[in-house]
């Protein structure tokens, strides 16, 4: 079980929780009515629309992007930035109880 | 009031539903579905969900949380039999009613049947649904012999995966070619050598004469070039067809699916629709399009939720497909249909490269095989009416970014 806060761009703040560890972040999100996910394409990294900026410190713990996602990555509608990851490749080891992800601005 | 009734819970009717709430829409929301399960995603079932890759509960793409605050009604396992336009009333589990407003249509469509000898045997397989993915990945499991009848996205994601479970798979198409209708010539070559590289034996130009059973099960597919392949399990993707027929029956215009304009609208002012079951008039292809995918289904449902909400904001998508097959990712965008002229950025060798397609100078396709950065670039040059030239197109050094800030600034 993780617990993943979603904090959106004016601050607001919403927790979710992961049960299984094969659910994604984007999921997650999608699953719970988050918005500023989009997620147009279901997790296939097709779209490039459930940016998400991890919080800084944790980056270092989760497994770090394969060459699709960085690729998808670079055409983000928010500013791309050192933490920016796509939130469907994001998948929390079991060392990971809880994580902040904050949601850009724009997903298209 | 009765509010807005969505007709499935579909990536179409699911996003109807969002939109019109996030949009402003305060009425009640209902959505109804024969579907046994929440929300679930699909491009999934032909790859990873047979593989074992994800299991069911990963599939879950809305959850009862979701519906919660968003405050819509999910009614699950409940079909809807017949719309009443005069009384806007919906006849549902045979004599419950259920008034509306507003009426959402969002019912997909269903598999194309085969409609020849021996299509009935066991073992003759469609792939849609999850329950359909299931009983699918059931049987491939007990089966040696694999025959897929369609070149499409389904069966030949479908011959990816079995072929990777190490099954003997054959595919028969009856075009000259793989997914005629949604890539050029040279992706489709590619394809097909990408799947011949893969033991996947590919028939062209033929077409199946029929299916011989023993013992009631399939056991030999015959073709009308004179083949006779072994088979335990055959796979039937030849296309989908709209479900409309409750539309039909509402007497709401239909052809090839509901006919919509360009907010998901009916001919009926408040009745609306979306997706796999909708056929709009598609500026990029300049012509009406049913089409099957997630993009549409979303994109377009997204317009018809704005437009239940009182507001607007027009489907003008630019038509957008991908598919995994092994360890290559297809992404389209646009229609390249006609084209005159193309362009071909990377290698078809290292397997990493797009196709630019041009019509009149103008660019209005790409295809790219394990290239996502210029997909996401053609997806905006398209969407903006931005053609980069052939020869930039081609130049791997050519940063389709500059191109893109510098017409938006000199649009700005």
């Amino acid at each position: 079980m993780a617990q993943i806060r979603f904090i959106q761009p004016d601050g607001t703040e919403n927790v979710v929780e992961i049960a299984d560890s094969g659910t994604s972040v984007m999921l997650a999100a999608i699953r719970n009515g988050i918005s500023g996910i989009d997620a147009e394409c279901g997790g296939c990294l097709d779209c490039a629309t459930c940016h998400v900026y991890v919080e800084e410190g944790a980056s270092g713990l989760l497994a770090p992007p394969q060459p699709e996602e960085l690729e998808l990555l670079g055409s983000v509608a928010a500013p791309r930035k050192s933490n920016s990851r796509l939130s469907c490749q994001l998948k929390l080891p079991p060392s990971i109880t809880s994580l902040i992800v904050h949601i850009p601005e724009a997903q298209s | 009031m009765s509010g807005l009734v969505v007709v499935g819970a579909s990536y179409a009717g699911i996003q109807a539903a969002l939109s019109a709430r996030d949009s402003g829409y305060a009425e009640r929301i209902t959505v109804v579905a024969d579907d046994h399960l929440l929300p679930y995603q699909r491009p999934p079932l032909s790859k990873d969900f047979l593989l074992d890759k994800v299991t069911q509960d990963n599939l879950v793409l809305r959850d009862d949380a979701f519906f919660k605050l968003k405050q819509i009604d999910l009614i699950l396992e409940t079909r809807v039999h017949a719309i009443d336009r005069h009384a806007r009333k919906l006849s549902i589990n045979g004599n419950t009613v259920l008034d509306f407003d507003k009426l959402f249509i969002g019912t997909g469509s269903h598999a194309r049947r085969l409609a020849l000898p021996g299509s009935n045997l066991d073992g003759v397989c469609y792939l849609r649904s999850i329950r359909d993915a299931a009983d699918l990945k059931e049987r491939l499991r007990h089966a040696a012999e694999i025959v897929v009848i369609g070149g499409g996205f389904i069966g030949l994601e479908v011959a990816a995966s079995a072929s990777k479970l190490g099954k003997k798979v054959t595919v028969i198409e009856s075009a000259p070619r793989l997914l005629e209708r949604s890539v050029s010539p040279l992706v489709s070559q590619f394809l097909l050598d990408l799947h011949t590289r893969h033991n996947v034996d590919v028939r062209l130009n033929d077409t199946v004469a029929g299916i011989e059973g023993q013992n009631g099960r399939a056991a030999f597919v015959t073709t009308q070039g004179g083949a006779c392949l072994r088979a335990d399990l055959v796979l039937v993707g030849i296309g989908g067809v709209a479900n409309d027929q409750l539309a039909r029956d509402a007497q709401l215009n239909c052809t090839n699916g509901i006919v919509v304009d360009d907010h998901g609208m009916t001919d009926d002012p408040g009745i609306f629709a979306a997706g796999d079951c909708a056929n709009h008039y598609n500026a990029y292809a300049g012509d009406w399009l049913r089409l099957e995918s997630v993009q549409n289904a979303q994109d377009q449902a997204k317009a018809a939720g704005l437009a239940i909400a009182g507001k607007t904001g027009p489907y003008d998508s630019v038509p957008r497909f991908w598919s995994d097959q092994y360890d290559a990712k297809l992404q389209t965008v646009g229609i390249s249909r006609n084209f005159d002229r193309q362009s071909v950025r990377g290698s078809l060798e290292s397997g990493q490269f797009s196709v630019f397609y041009y019509k009149q100078d103008r660019l209005c396709a790409v295809d790219s095989i394990n290239r996502a950065g210029d997909q996401m670039a053609a997806r905006r040059l398209i969407g903006s009416g931005i053609s980069p030239s052939p020869e930039q197109a081609a130049d791997l050094s050519f940063d389709f970014k500059s191109l893109l800030t510098t017409i938006n600034a000199v649009g700005a």
